[in-house]
């Protein structure tokens, strides 16, 4: 259950967002989006569980504004590389939910036709350069991918997304001091869900403050309420023009929060129940923009219910999918390691 | 043609290959005016400009993670890791982004990584051999040459195909002169030159070991025993083929590295020929290589410590009195 009815929590009690200057059409795709991010990764930890889906996975219940408004902010030709938790990035991005759910079965129709998995989902066609295994790793594809579009002359930005354990890997400053020294077409994500895995990042992260570390770096700095969709697209909106202009990177900051462990399975005994139900009660960013919506008399509440029975239609044809598809070929294990033949007995 | 260096073969395959496509750049630390540390971009800067011959940071994780993003981007860049021991600030962004992006994503990954390479001074950490630590990473490919040309050749391939290349240039060959070829002269990888042809004995081996294998066979012929000298060029891939005929021939090798001998390419070398010509060996397949030691400070230790010319020869005339006995 995903407690989504708006029969659930009274409206009163969640820190209102504003919606103003966002037109209503595109705020309520942003609500649809959300919706199916959400029901496709609460569908996901009982096939996990079962073995449907070979290991576990890292579920970004709670953490859909933060995706879901980078990408409203993005044009289609912009780029985007992540971290492990990477389901509601693709899915934002305009990946399919069959082809998320095929690649998680690991399946022949999967988007890496079972190569990649839960952490490795890409589709470079639509400039999503994948999640990733290495924390901090992602940071730098972007930063990269942004060098090439500055070199191409290119209408090109790319975004590179890390969590806060990402905010303490070495590498990841040294891709922001590049970033900020060449002004290359950049935003700089820190998805800060205040754990790096089952420890608390204010614990671990000398100054208290990621964002107070990257003003140092001498590029502008935004700390955001990554549970506000709209504040989420506004801002990265912004940094989305000021990169294209030439003006270099933006480092944005996302506080959030993740609903479910670290990863599929796991017992959570390093936070309350009161913590993960102050969010889940005010700041849920579903609800949030629910009811910012109805405010404006644009979503009634049979309304939302549809939507929220739409996105489960689709996250099941997508499992109904993923579970008709053929599993790969054995041969593919082999193929594609290099261009160039090895001599090794690999299948081309 | 005037004969030129290993490092100004490095250079002039860059200029013609960046003047042939543009989508081909170098970053990497003090490139622009200093031209590299070993020259081996002497002028690029100026005749290219800071847009394409890039100065980077100390920072040597994002200047391959740099790489790595822009090859994805439709960019074919060089990445000038100076030392190769520095590779080790970005073996994740070598061994896990860039060698798998092919396999994973399903991309292209054009990525130059240049690093100098081999023993010679500045002690321990600037003389890690690490050809066969690349070699063994499923998706990377290494180029190791050994000539001016080869260097020139080699280059031009790696820069006109699609997969991530480990570009090691030795540090003892830095100023070594030879013929190069022209601006069309490429060099396959996976192909393996005959340097010398010979009868008695095979020794295989690459970079700057094949001098010495020279010298081993020199002294060998004043004997009468004609060795035959392969160069591999690249050990990934690695030409088998080419060791396999001559061993057909001789009926003993001899594989040789500078390397520690322990998990080398002269031991994937070893393995592969006797799984392969077993019948046709006279005897066991020798490896020669370093020592499993750190490399030092003062000659005098690290001398000891990789092969020489004579200890090769000593293991060709190892081989050989067994036929005697």
């Amino acid at each position: 259950m995903t407690q989504l009815e708006s029969a659930g929590a009274p409206a009163r009690q969640f820190l209102p967002i504003d919606i103003g200057g966002v037109d209503v059409a595109g705020a309520t795709r942003w609500l649809r989006t959300m919706l199916l991010i959400r029901e496709f990764e609460a569908a996901l930890d009982p096939l996990s569980m079962s073995g449907k889906i070979p290991g576990g996975l890292h579920l970004s219940i709670g953490q859909e504004a933060v995706a879901v408004g980078i990408s409203a902010a993005l044009e289609p030709q912009d780029l985007v590389a992540c971290a492990h938790r990477s389901h509601h990035h693709a899915l934002a991005k305009g990946l399919t939910p069959r082809s998320v759910m095929a690649e998680l079965f690991g399946k022949a129709t999967g988007c890496r036709g079972g190569r990649g998995g839960s952490m490795h989902l890409a589709d470079l066609s639509i400039g999503f350069l994948g999640g990733n295994g290495i924390v901090g790793a992602g940071l730098g594809i972007a930063m990269g991918a942004s060098l090439g579009s500055h070199l191409r002359g290119a209408d090109q930005v790319a975004v590179g997304i890390f969590g806060d354990g990402g905010a303490n890997t070495g590498r990841t400053w040294e891709s922001v001091n590049i970033a900020a020294v060449w002004k290359l077409p950049l935003i700089i994500i820190c998805e800060n869900n205040m754990y790096a895995v089952e420890t608390e990042t204010e614990r671990l992260t000398g100054g208290g403050s990621v964002s107070r570390r990257a003003e140092g770096f001498g590029l502008p700095v935004r700390t955001v309420d990554g549970n506000d969709v709209a504040e989420m697209y506004r801002v990265t909106r912004e940094a989305r023009e000021r990169a294209a202009r030439g003006d270099g990177p933006t480092f944005i900051e996302a506080k959030t929060y993740r609903y479910e462990g670290h990863s599929t399975g796991q017992i959570i005994n390093y936070r309350t129940i009161d913590e993960v139900e102050d969010w889940r009660g005010t700041k849920d960013s579903i609800q949030r923009l629910r009811i910012a919506l109805h405010e404006v008399g644009a979503l009634e509440d049979d309304a939302f219910d549809e939507l929220v029975r739409t996105s489960r239609e689709t996250v099941q044809d997508a499992i109904a999918f993923a579970e008709g598809s053929p599993l790969p070929d054995p041969i593919e294990a082999t193929r594609e390691v290099t261009a160039v033949e090895l001599g090794l007995g690999n299948a081309r | 043609m005037t004969p030129v260096t290993y490092s100004q073969a490095f250079q002039q395959a860059m200029h013609e290959e960046m003047t042939r496509d543009d989508r081909i750049f170098v970053l990497g630390t003090d490139l622009f005016d200093r031209g590299g540390h070993f020259g081996q971009v002497l002028g690029l800067g100026k005749d290219f400009g800071r847009e394409r011959v890039r100065d980077m940071p100390i920072s040597e994780a994002a200047m391959v993670a740099a790489g790595v993003g822009a090859a994805l981007n439709g960019m074919r860049p060089v990445v000038d890791l100076n030392f190769i021991d520095f590779s080790f600030g970005a073996m994740d962004e070598i061994i896990n982004q860039a060698a798998k992006m092919r396999y994973m994503f399903g991309t292209p990954m054009p990525l130059v990584i240049r690093g100098t390479s081999g023993v010679a001074l500045y002690a321990a950490q600037h003389n890690n051999s690490l050809e066969s630590v690349f070699a063994h990473i499923p998706g990377l490919l290494v180029a190791i040459p050994s000539t001016p040309a080869d260097a020139k050749g080699l280059l031009k391939t790696a820069l006109r195909g699609e997969d991530p290349v480990i570009f090691l240039m030795h540090k003892r060959l830095s100023g070594s002169r030879g013929e190069v070829g022209g601006p069309e002269d490429v060099i396959a990888f996976g192909e393996a030159t005959v340097r010398r042809p010979g009868t008695d004995v095979t020794i295989v081996t690459y970079s700057h070991m094949v001098l010495k294998a020279m010298d081993a066979a020199e002294r060998l012929a004043a004997d009468g025993i004609q060795a035959e000298v392969i160069d591999l060029r690249t050990v990934m891939p690695l030409d088998i083929q080419t060791v396999a005929e001559s061993v057909r021939k001789t009926g003993r090798l001899v594989a040789v590295t500078e390397a520690p001998c322990f998990g080398s390419i002269a031991s994937e070398v070893a393995a592969w020929i006797q799984e392969t010509m077993f019948d046709w060996l006279d005897g066991p397949v020798v490896r020669v290589g370093a020592k499993h030691a750190p490399i030092a400070h003062s000659p005098a230790l690290f001398e000891t410590v990789i092969p020489q010319a004579a200890d090769i020869e000593a293991a060709a005339r190892k081989l050989l009195k067994r036929r005697d006995a």
